[in-house]
């Protein structure tokens, strides 16, 4: 799978290079500012970007913003942003155009090699990854999830981070079949619209909460 | 319409005469009595007697300027600060230092001159405005013509004497003409007097420095503290947190290290602890960042920062920020900060179902106000203390500038603040203004 990174700090970015080979992807580019991402990301339209959002020249959110238009230019082109803060505003921007393949996490979570591979992969797949940060923000902030149960609420956190039916249930020791119970009441409850696509679903899931 | 505009006019202009009149009839008699007063007081310090009354009388003084000053806002909108230096500590009634305090501060004698120069500024203008009235009336009632009937030789306005039809005719439009010019006249013969007083009740430029100088003093000395007591709690956080897990991370991978051939089931569990140890100490190196600077506000300034701190709110915050490019940063900072402090003043204490947040710059200075829906009675510095508007003023303070707080029992409460600042050019390159 073929990867552009973007990260202006040489030790994290070798660090990613490293980790990211090590796990069979093949790092097209590396590059450390948000000009030269841009320009990566169009020029080899990578299976997935894996973008630090504070980048050279103004350190700011450049690696955002690069990624943004980049995806703008190239619709769906998978993207996962990487930083030492979440914001749901931020969460918000990279979502807004609803076409999936994105992914928002901290960068603590590289530390957590297995996970970390896996929202790499899911975002190069169309799927979705939010920092669990984010999405408990968002849970803690709505008022219709008071309505969930303490078990579908967690399911819908972990729903919303991206996870399959499969991942769900296995974090959570049950069976696919119970979480897919799980899932329709929560879509009940809601009032959201049942769907089977994963990156859809959370898609919803994000909206509904952002709303 | 017309008729209810006519109407409107002729009582502003009515009451305006009418106060100028009681302000210029009045006030004189008064003035000069205190005048002589104080001048008598002062003279009697050389007896002692004048160490315990010149500063009674320019009490007595100073009570009837504020009237004055008080008179000029609520009848003429001019509002005249007071100028007079803070009382010092121990200067009480007959001790030398207050009489000391009083004969050093120059808007004592400022006071005194106003006695002396009001006495007939107000008086002339008192006998303006209600001669200039009668003298319209008399025109345009007629009376002028009755009194040139009984006499034979009177006259009105340019009319003089007044001899055939065409001279009687020409009275009533002339008084008119002359009612209508007092009327207008009014308001402003009270604007005038208005801003006699505030040449010499008002600061003067000097006073008004010196004024900011104590301001600035004072709130330098409180945000000097509070930052020290911040550095203080950062370092002691970073001691205790973050500081200590990477200690523990580096006691782990030692470990690790040791027994990762002997024991690799027991290294692996170290690794992983240590790996734990690190995300905790990034857990809390995270939160202390964000209070010191966050880095939204960083990123995007004070439009995203506070559009993030809003969607980390409980409660639904509208926010509107209307600005050409950025303050500088300290200003930037404090701006937020301020915002931050008051919503959650607002959270804990308003019982507010909403809550908005709308920012401008207007002629050189940052406009802030922040509202709610709820309970109202927010004050600045409550009888218990430990307010946080009290806070929000501080922050706003060590910039010169200001917050007013309108919160009326039950709501809303609105909180502006006013912050001086220039704004640089949204992506900070001083060549090209447009970005």
């Amino acid at each position: 799978m073929r990867v552009v990174i973007a990260e202006d700090l040489a030790l994290l970015r070798d660090g990613l290079i490293r980790l990211l080979t090590a796990y069979d992807f093949t790092v097209v580019a590396a590059v450390d500012t948000g000009d030269a991402l841009r320009a990566a990301l169009l020029e080899h339209r990578p299976d997935v970007a894996v973008v630090d959002v504070r980048l050279p020249p103004t350190f700011t959110d450049e690696g955002l913003r690069a990624a943004i238009a980049a995806r703008a230019e190239a619709p769906g082109l998978p993207v996962l942003v990487l930083s030492q803060h979440v914001e749901q505003l931020y969460a918000r921007e990279l979502l807004s155009d609803r076409r999936g393949g994105v992914g928002y996490l901290l960068k603590d979570r590289v530390a957590t090699v297995g996970e970390f591979v896996d929202a790499v992969r899911r975002v190069a797949g169309g799927g979705t990854a939010m920092d669990p940060e984010v999405v408990s923000q968002l849970l803690a902030r709505s008022a219709p999830t008071a309505a969930l149960t303490p078990r579908e609420r967690e399911v819908l956190g972990l729903m919303a981070e991206g996870r399959s039916n499969a991942a769900i249930a296995g974090q959570l020791f049950v069976t696919d079949k119970a979480v897919g119970k799980h899932i329709n009441n929560i879509f009940a409850k809601l009032g959201l619209p049942p769907s089977e696509d994963d990156n859809r679903r959370v898609l919803a899931v994000l909206a509904y909460l952002n709303a | 319409m017309a008729g209810m505009r006519v109407k409107a006019f002729v009582r502003a202009g009515v009451t305006a005469i009418g106060r100028v009149a009681l302000l210029g009839l009045l006030s004189p008699p008064v003035k000069l009595a205190l005048l002589v007063l104080s001048v008598v007081s002062l003279a009697l310090t050389v007896i002692g007697v004048g160490l315990v009354l010149a500063p009674l009388v320019a009490m007595l003084v100073r009570a009837y300027a504020d009237l004055h000053r008080r008179v000029a806002r609520d009848w003429s909108g001019v509002e005249i600060l007071r100028p007079y230096r803070p009382r010092p500590a121990g200067a009480f009634v007959g001790s030398p230092r207050r009489w000391l305090w009083l004969v050093s501060d120059p808007a004592t004698w400022r006071d005194l001159l106003w006695l002396l120069a009001g006495a007939p500024t107000g008086l002339l203008l008192g006998i303006v405005g209600p001669v200039l009235l009668v003298y319209g009336l008399e025109g345009l009632l007629g009376i002028a013509i009755i009194i040139d009937a009984a006499t034979g030789w009177y006259g009105y306005g340019v009319t003089w004497p007044i001899q055939d039809a065409l001279d009687i005719i020409s009275v009533p439009p002339q008084g008119a003409l002359v009612t209508a010019g007092a009327l207008y006249a009014g308001p402003w013969l009270l604007w005038a007097l208005a801003q006699f007083d505030r040449s010499l009740l008002g600061p003067t430029r000097g006073a008004a420095l010196a004024q900011r100088v104590d301001r600035l003093t004072e709130t330098r000395t409180q945000v000097v503290d509070a930052q020290a007591a911040e550095l203080r709690r950062i370092e002691r956080d970073l001691h205790d947190g973050a500081q200590a897990r990477i200690v523990s991370l580096g006691m782990s991978l030692g470990m690790a290290e040791d027994l990762v051939t002997r024991d690799p089931a027991a290294a692996q569990a170290l690794i992983a602890e240590a790996r734990q140890a690190s995300g905790l100490a990034l857990a809390e190196l995270r939160h202390l960042v964000r209070g010191i600077h966050p880095p939204v506000l960083a990123e995007r300034g004070l439009d995203g920062g506070l559009r993030a701190l809003a969607l980390t709110l409980t409660m639904p915050v509208t926010v509107d920020v209307d600005l050409d490019g950025r303050p500088d940063a300290p200003v930037e900072s404090a701006a937020y900060f301020a915002v931050a402090e008051a919503l959650t003043n607002v959270v804990k204490h308003a019982h507010a179902s909403a809550a908005w947040v709308s920012l401008t710059h207007l002629g050189g200075a940052l406009y802030i106000t922040v509202g709610d829906d709820g309970a109202g009675g927010a004050v600045l510095d409550p009888p218990g203390g430990g307010s946080g508007l009290a806070g929000v003023a501080r922050r706003l303070g060590a910039f010169d500038g200001s917050l007013h707080v309108d919160s009326p029992a039950g709501g809303p409460t609105v909180l502006t603040m006013e912050l001086p600042c220039a704004l640089s050019s949204p992506r900070t390159s001083p060549s090209s203004a447009t970005g």
